[in-house]
């Protein structure tokens, strides 16, 4: 087991590395000036090469890279060009905000998730799973930035009932877990959940219907266990698998959705990452995608110790 | 083996249904007070420390409100053009003798928010953060913002506690506008953060005490900031003491929130979470009409063109059909398409503008002027002139790029213009403004659509017009320019009375509008929506409004 987790935790290294090396590339193979937040079209042609001394894009690019690592290694991830505030604050602020959709997105998705696929797999050939399956369907198909807006003309524009945008009467800073905060997240978070709900939905109602076929639960039933007495072992079957979607899909929306955290005005990762790439900031946006990157590696690495917990085969295998 | 599914009961998923209904029946209390909330298009509240970014978004909200500079924009009439007036320098005047150097006295009795003084030191103070390297209020991130838009200010200096001389690199009439840009920002208050700041070198001393200075910033302006959570809100309080009684605010408390996206602004006011949107969605104007709001535009000095290239070989080098692109754009057509949110423009600026001038071209929608101007230079449907234009698809002051290009290329078609576009990102587009029409970043483009502010004369038509902004000095990507318009350029910048600077400039106005080196598309208008309960709101022919004269119900 001890080995097994060694080497999950070495295999992360090099994933970690190629993370960086491609986060920092990417971001200067787009085209356009990484100063232009701060310095307008019209600067003279000394300015320019002034500021651009002074913010270091005047060096190599493996120099840059070098410097940009070494800084992050000791938890450094530079300054916002355009904010003149600390990339580190700004993404672990951000991080924290969309932590907290996320997980409220994830737990919706995973009980509505796991209710239909249970139901629909239970019940497989219904008129309850086929409900049910038409849900999880509409999950994954429905674009999330569309239902997002439809939820806000429906419950904030028309309605009236739930705030259209923000993180909380007061800004996200004073955040407390009660309905006048509560009634900021309800709709990002419904509308976040949507997808893993049907991913989660759809996965366990293919468990159920394998593992109701499978021998064991006839002989659970010739044994005389009641219907809860197999579902009990079913759901004890299907969930090492439901929890690997289920991490998989927090690490996704841990990420952050910039069009749901956009169109709320949710001031999470992915609301930071549309302002850093509109505003082409390039320490924001290296840093905010190396600390999501990280937060996957990371999360998939707690899935799969999670896992072999649950199932000590996937350590042996 | 198949089973027969077990027997189902409906109470679980009518309990849950029950949840949902009270869960969102319940009566959300949408705290509605006094305070005016303003949703901004930026996506980060721009920056507090006294040189905002975001463009003039950003001086118009935490620019104006918070801080005053030496020279200000007349904000107060919808109906007149918005001019230069005396702000924290009650006068100015260029040295008879060196027209490099000018006087500017202070007015007194002004008081920073943190209770320091406003003098000629302050005065000195806030140049030096962005000129002098040497000082320790230097601040790079705030240099481009600046510098660049006041491109000849070298030194300040104090001669008495309410006199400063500014010196410039040479002489140039355009710098009280150009000062609009320079707010003044409290001496007393960074030195009081940069006491406080953590760091190894001095600079990076200075550099933690203005992000500690724009967390708590202190101006002279007629709104202090009371609370600042990045990217989230910017909370302002009256400034009761503010030194213009005819602008010390009726307003409490003013909190902004930036909200990138349209249709998100237009919920929130809708919701009645905010009182105030800017650029709502335009398919929404009518809805928000018939929800009582009030939509608020007028004619900004903001300019949607086509800039045209004058490099060998260009299809626009041809006076004739520059004119006839200019008199075939149906602009009536476009505003109906723009559900009337944009001015149909004369030129760079408006009828009745101090530079407006007596232009003999008359920028209308006349198709049989133009087909014949077009037969004149040679072409016919059957043999059109082709085009490239390099246009993006969005982009902070692009109004509706695409469906405004893709009418003027419709429009233009019946004038014997074959239009391509090269769709290209904002950040690229803005960046190749710089390298210039001969650059291969035009990628054979002939125009490009980049909408500016004309708010100052460098701005709004030297830099597009003058031999020496030549790429890469500055945005005459098309290279046009000749003597003549260089020595109206230096009438101009070197008439140092106001009414003799307005008349050089009315002539190189008048220039430019004969001579057609654009295809004046359309001026935004900046549309606003706001709550009736918002009051005394005056738009003004400009950029920026004024929050501080207005009132709440």
């Amino acid at each position: 087991m001890l080995a097994y987790l060694l080497r999950r935790v070495i295999y992360a290294v090099p994933i970690m590395i190629g993370v960086a090396l491609v986060c920092f590339l990417l971001v200067h193979i787009a085209p356009g000036d990484p100063l232009v937040s701060i310095l307008p079209p019209d600067a003279s042609a000394d300015l320019q090469a002034q500021l651009r001394e002074l913010y270091g894009f005047n060096r190599s690019l493996p120099e840059q890279f070098a410097m940009w690592v070494w800084r992050a290694l000791h938890g450094d991830l530079g300054v916002s060009i355009a904010s003149n505030r600390a990339v580190a604050g700004e993404v672990f602020t951000a991080v924290g905000n969309t932590l907290r959709l996320a997980v409220v997105a994830t737990f919706i998705g995973f009980v509505l998730g796991c209710l239909f696929g249970f139901v629909a797999g239970y019940f497989r050939g219904s008129w309850v799973d086929r409900l049910a399956s038409m849900f999880s369907v509409l999950g994954v198909s429905v674009p999330h930035y569309w239902l997002g807006m439809v939820m806000v003309i429906v419950f904030s524009s028309q309605l009236m009932w739930l705030p259209a945008t923000g993180a909380g009467p007061s800004g996200s800073d004073d955040w407390a877990w009660d309905w006048a905060h509560l009634q900021f997240l309800l709709l990002p978070a419904l509308t976040m959940s949507v997808i893993p709900m049907g991913i989660i939905a759809r996965t366990v109602r293919a468990l159920v219907a394998e593992i109701l076929e499978q021998e064991f639960i006839v002989g659970l039933r010739a044994k005389g266990l009641t219907h809860f007495g197999v579902f009990r072992h079913m759901v004890k079957n299907a969930a090492p698998t439901a929890l690997a979607v289920m991490g998989l899909q927090l690490g996704y929306l841990l990420g952050g959705s910039i069009l749901i955290e956009t169109v709320f005005s949710w001031p999470g990762t992915g609301f930071l990452l549309n302002s850093a790439i509109f505003q082409r900031d390039l320490p924001l946006l290296q840093g905010t995608i190396l600390v999501l990157a990280l937060f996957f590696v990371v999360l998939n690495l707690l899935v799969d110790v999670l896992q072999t917990l649950l199932d000590p085969r996937i350590a042996r295998a | 083996m198949k089973r027969a599914a077990p027997a189902l009961s409906l109470k679980p998923l009518a309990a849950c249904a029950a949840l949902a209904t009270l869960v969102f029946a319940a009566p959300a209390a949408l705290a509605q007070d006094k305070t005016l909330r303003i949703a901004m298009t930026a996506a980060d509240i721009p920056r507090t420390l006294g040189q905002p970014d975001q463009g003039f978004e950003g001086n118009r909200f935490t620019g104006i409100p918070i801080y005053d500079s030496l020279t200000q924009w007349d904000l107060s009439k919808a109906d007149a053009p918005s001019v230069l007036i005396p702000g924290l320098a009650a006068s100015w005047a260029v040295d008879a003798k060196d027209k490099t150097k000018w006087v500017f006295k202070l007015r007194p009795g002004v008081k920073f928010h943190d209770g320091s003084a406003f003098n000629a030191d302050a005065v000195v103070w806030n140049v030096q953060k962005v000129l002098d390297k040497d000082a320790p209020q230097f601040d790079p991130s705030q240099v481009g913002v600046t510098a660049s838009r006041m491109p000849t200010l070298r030194t300040a200096r104090k001669i008495d506690d309410l006199t400063v001389e500014l010196t410039t690199s040479e002489p140039d009439a355009f710098l009280p506008i150009n000062l609009t840009n320079l707010f003044m920002a409290s001496p007393a208050q960074w030195q009081k953060k940069f006491d406080a700041a953590a760091g190894a070198t001095p600079a990076d001393k200075a550099k933690a005490a203005w992000t500690a200075f724009a967390a708590d910033p202190a101006g002279t302006g007629p709104f202090k900031v009371t609370r600042f959570v990045a990217r989230e809100r910017l909370e302002l309080a009256a400034n009761k003491t503010y030194w213009d009684a005819r602008r010390t605010p009726k307003i409490d408390k003013v909190v902004m929130l930036p909200m990138p996206e349209a249709n998100a602004r237009t919920a929130a006011l809708l919701g009645g979470q905010v009182d105030w949107i800017e650029a709502p969605a335009p398919d929404a104007m009518a809805q928000i009409t018939q929800r009582g709001f009030k939509i608020y535009s007028n004619a900004q000095p903001h300019v949607w063109p086509w800039q045209l290239s004058f490099a060998e070989g260009s299809p626009w080098l041809d006076k004739r059909v520059r004119q006839a692109a200019n008199l075939c754009i149906d602009r009536g057509g476009m505003k109906q398409l723009l559900g009337g949110m944009m001015a149909e423009p004369k030129g760079t600026v408006p009828p009745g503008h101090p530079w407006f001038g007596k232009p003999g071209f008359d920028i209308k929608y006349d198709v049989k002027a133009a087909q014949a101007l077009m037969t004149q230079a040679g072409y016919s449907a059957a043999k059109p002139i082709k085009v490239k234009v390099q246009i993006s698809a969005s982009g902070s002051g692009q109004m509706q790029p695409l469906p405004m290009n893709e009418f003027a290329q419709q429009s233009l078609k019946q004038c014997f213009f074959d239009v391509q576009f090269d769709v290209i990102e904002w950040n690229t587009l803005f960046t190749n403004w710089r390298k210039g029409a001969k650059d291969p970043s035009a990628n054979g483009a002939s125009a490009v659509n980049i909408s500016f502010a004309a708010m100052d004369p460098f701005f709004a038509m030297v830099r597009f017009v003058s031999t020496k902004a030549f790429p890469p000095v500055s945005n005459n990507w098309g290279y046009y320019g000749n003597a003549e318009v260089d020595k109206l350029v230096a009438d101009a910048r070197t008439s140092f009375d106001d009414k003799a600077r307005d008349a050089a400039l009315a002539k190189l106005h008048t220039h430019i509008v004969d001579d057609a080196p654009f295809v004046w598309i359309a001026h935004d208008v900046g549309p606003r929506a706001m709550s009736a309960k918002v009051k005394n709101v005056v738009q003004p022919k400009s950029w920026f409004i004024d929050i501080a004269t207005m009132t709440m119900d």
